[in-house]
Formats: structure tokens, sequence, C-alpha cells
């Protein structure tokens, strides 16, 4: 009788009469989120991470200065800076040069947020692996004459894969369950849509737990696919322990 | 920059601070006796409860946070009232439970967090002392709680202390969540200012220096206590 009263499962339907397809919907978004912004993320810490190394003093001091400052405030709180510094700089932008000023569509700005985030710890997980590979293949492959972007294809990036992947796995891991921190900003994701079916149908607990469990299931499969890349980039070494 | 507003909300501000630190060394402390039996059981114990508290973990590492606070708070915290309306005598002796702060819920929260992810750092810890040092300690004679207390436990604990730091960091820049289900730390103090004044940058960049100087000052705290510790480099 109880637990009639806490679960109803057939509130988890697809179509009207369930919440099912809400909550996919969710899903879809967060998933979304979570790609765009972790390849944004990979691209801000590779570019990051280059210019840690090889950099002027000056961008050096830049990227410390964001890596620092990243990583000491807290993800909600740059959140919400950005998201609403954001939206109103191209807004004032825009009006300054004569355009109307438009409605920044919540995805885009979302992704971009989180995306500016993670780059600054992925540029340090990058730069950490790119230090690890030994001196010599670099310097090898630079006396073979062959070109930056060369090197970089042929040598640093497959040198580097099995040192940066179990940092990577664990930041994909952080972006997806970041992602839900953008219901705060009011953007109907995973969690937001959770929240409001959770609201509608005050079982709480049942929407919760099966959220839960969609995140969870997200993480494993993750896990997976993440322990299969690391064996494939780690192929011809030694195992680990 | 409008800052006219620091003033006047500053005991406001001193108040959520306070309740902030709260929640990060109340969860951190608690969460890490737990923690330390979570990782034990994970290294020693009969299959049952070594499995129970790996899914623990997993559970807890693979779910963000602010779902497992919202299912405290809204989906645990609704069960209370059900209850009370159920049975009347329980709404009686336990009126404390169905009115509980959101404090409490999100402390609770916090705490079986953080003990999920140290749980997971004090199993390897514990794996990687070496089997000799506790052999040896077996050796004399020791009792195996004594062999935990005296060798295991304090040999897990100066290995884990770099990664405790971090995690704590992490802890305490998860701590702004906490306003999502009301509760008066910095964050919901920042966001109460916010409404009254709206302003939209000024609290905000005045909570991340807030943030600054704590992860500067817990950075410099654990270095110190791991500089009490003799190492060999």
């Amino acid at each position: 009788m109880v637990f009639a009263v806490l679960f109803n499962f057939s509130l988890l339907a697809f179509g009207p009469t369930g919440f099912g397809d809400e909550l996919f919907w969710g899903l879809t978004r967060t998933v979304e989120i979570a790609l765009l912004a972790y390849a944004l993320g990979i691209a801000i810490g590779l570019c990051g991470a280059m210019g840690k190394l090889t950099g002027a003093k000056w961008l050096r001091n830049i990227l410390e200065g964001y890596t620092t400052l990243v990583r000491a405030v807290p993800d909600l709180v740059l959140i919400l800076l950005l998201y609403y510094a954001g939206t109103d700089g191209i807004n004032r932008m825009l009006i300054s040069i004569g355009l109307q000023p438009i409605e920044v569509n919540g995805f885009v700005a979302a992704t971009f947020v989180l995306g500016v985030v993670y780059g600054a710890f992925s540029t340090e997980v990058l730069r950490a692996g790119i230090q690890a590979v030994p001196v010599g293949q670099i310097e090898a492959a630079k006396a073979y004459g062959m070109s930056p972007f060369l090197r970089f294809r042929r040598v640093t990036l497959p040198a580097m894969l099995p040192y940066a992947i179990p940092g990577m796995a664990n930041l994909w891991l952080n972006v997806t369950k970041a992602s839900a921190l953008i219901a705060v900003v009011g953007f109907t994701e995973l969690a937001l849509a959770t929240r409001q079916a959770a609201g509608v149908s005050k079982l709480y607990l049942m929407f919760y737990l099966v959220t839960a469990l969609i995140y969870l299931s997200i993480t494993l499969i993750s896990n997976q696919v993440f322990g299969w890349l690391e064996r494939r980039v780690r192929r011809g070494q030694p195992k680990l322990a | 920059m409008v800052w006219d507003w620091l003033p006047t909300y500053l005991p406001l501000l001193v108040h959520g601070l306070y309740i902030t630190l709260l929640l990060l060394v109340g969860s951190v402390v608690m969460g890490f006796v737990l923690a330390v039996p979570l990782g034990l059981v994970q290294v020693t114990g009969p299959w049952p409860i070594k499995y129970l508290a790996r899914g623990y973990c997993t559970f807890i590492r693979g779910t963000p946070l602010l779902i497992q606070m919202w299912l405290l708070y809204y989906g645990v915290g609704s069960l209370f009232p059900l209850i009370g309306v159920q049975f009347p005598t329980f709404k009686e002796n336990f009126i404390w439970l169905i009115r509980l702060d959101a404090f409490y819920y999100a402390l609770l929260a916090f705490t079986l967090n953080y003990a999920g992810y140290e749980g997971e750092v004090m199993r390897g810890a514990f794996l990687g002392v070496p089997k000799g040092e506790l052999e040896a300690a077996r050796a004399f004679g020791m009792s195996p709680w004594k062999v935990l207390s005296r060798v295991w436990f304090p040999r897990a604990v100066r290995q884990v202390l770099p990664t405790l730091a971090g995690e704590t960091i992490a802890q305490l820049l998860a701590t702004p969540l906490a306003f999502t289900i009301p509760v008066m730390d910095l964050m919901g103090v920042t966001s109460r200012i916010r409404q009254d004044t709206f302003l939209i940058y000024e609290p905000l960049l005045f909570l991340a220096l807030v943030y600054i100087v704590l992860t500067f000052l817990i950075t410099r705290a654990f270095n110190y206590f791991e500089g009490l510790v003799p190492a060999r480099r």
C-alpha cells in the first residue's frame, strides 16, 4: 500500500499520460550538452596545453591565470557568472553595432560555459600527459624534420594518450555530472525535467531515484567505453599492475 | 560596478560563510569517518559487505551530487509527513524529523557523497600499504585491531593526504549546490542579495573572490600537514 503511494511506474510511460518522453528528451539534451562541452573542452585544453608548454611568457601567464581561477571558483558560480555575463555581453555588443538584441539560446550558452570551465581542467590533464612523453621521442621527430603539426599527430599525440586517457575519462564523467548544474539557470535538461515531473506528480522519491539510475548508467557505459579506449591506446605497452 | 550593498549585507554574508564552513568541515570529518570502514571492507570484508560497499561507492561516484541532494531532501524528506499522517504517534514523537531544516539534509547529502569518493580513495590506500609491513606487525603478535590502528591505518592516511586535499577542495567548490534546497550558505545569501538589489554580477564576483581565498587557505593548511609527515624523497 505504502509502495503504491510512493511509486507509480505508469507515470514513466511515454506519451501524454507519463513523463517518460519528458525525461527522455531531458536525457538527450544532457548527453548533447555534455558531448559538445567535452569536445569544446578538449579543443581549449589542447590549445591551452600547447600554449603552456611552448608559448611566450605572457601567454603562459594568461593560461596559468585561467586554469588557476577556474579551478578555485565553484562550477555553479562560474556557470551563473558566464551565463549572465555571456548573454549580456553579446547583447551589448549587438546594440553597440546597431543590431537588435537577441535571446541567447540556453543550449548554446550552457554548452559554451561548461566547455570553458572544463577546458581549464583538460588543459592541465593534457599538459601533464604531454610532459610525460619522453623528450627524446619528440626530439627524434624534430631531427627527422617533421613539421610541428605532423610531429604532434604522429608522435606527441599517440605517445601522450596512455597518460592522458584516465584523466580525460574522469573529466568526461565530471562533465556529465556537472551538466546537471545547468538546471539551476533554468535550462531543461535531465535534472530539471526530473524536478518538474516530481513536482507535478508529487512522487519525488521515484523520479529522483529513476534519474539517479539514468545518470549511473551513463557513467557505467562511459566506463566501458573508456576502458576499451585505454586498452587500445596502451596496446603494445606493458600491462599496468 | 555598485558595491554599496556590501556593508548592509556583511553580517548576513558572515553568517553564510559560517554555514558554508560548517557544511564543509562537518561533511569532510563525518564523511572521512565513514570512508575508513568503507575502504577497509572493500579490501578485507566478506563478499556481501564488500560488494555492498563497492556498489555504494559506484552509485555515489556515478550520480550528480545535485540529484543525490534532491533525492534526500525532496524524496526521503517527503516520506516523513506521509508517515506522520498515517501514524499520529510518529508525528508526536518525531515532529523534529518532519520539520528538519534543509541544512541537515544538505549536511547528510554532502557527508554521504564525500564518504563515497573518499571510500574509494581509502580502498586504494589500504591496498597500497606494503604487505611486508603488515606481516611484520603480525609477526610481532599484534592483534588484528592493533595492526590496523598502529600500522595499516596510519600508513594509509599518510599516503592519502595529497588526494585528501584535492577532494576537500572539490567538496568546498560543491558547497554552493546546497542553496538549491533552501540553505542560506554563502551562495544562498548571495542569491538573496541579487534578488534584493537587482545586481547581476557584483555579488557573484564577490562570492567567487571568497571562494578563491578559501581554496588558497585550504591548500596552505594541507601543505602544512603534509610537511609535518617526514618523507624520504
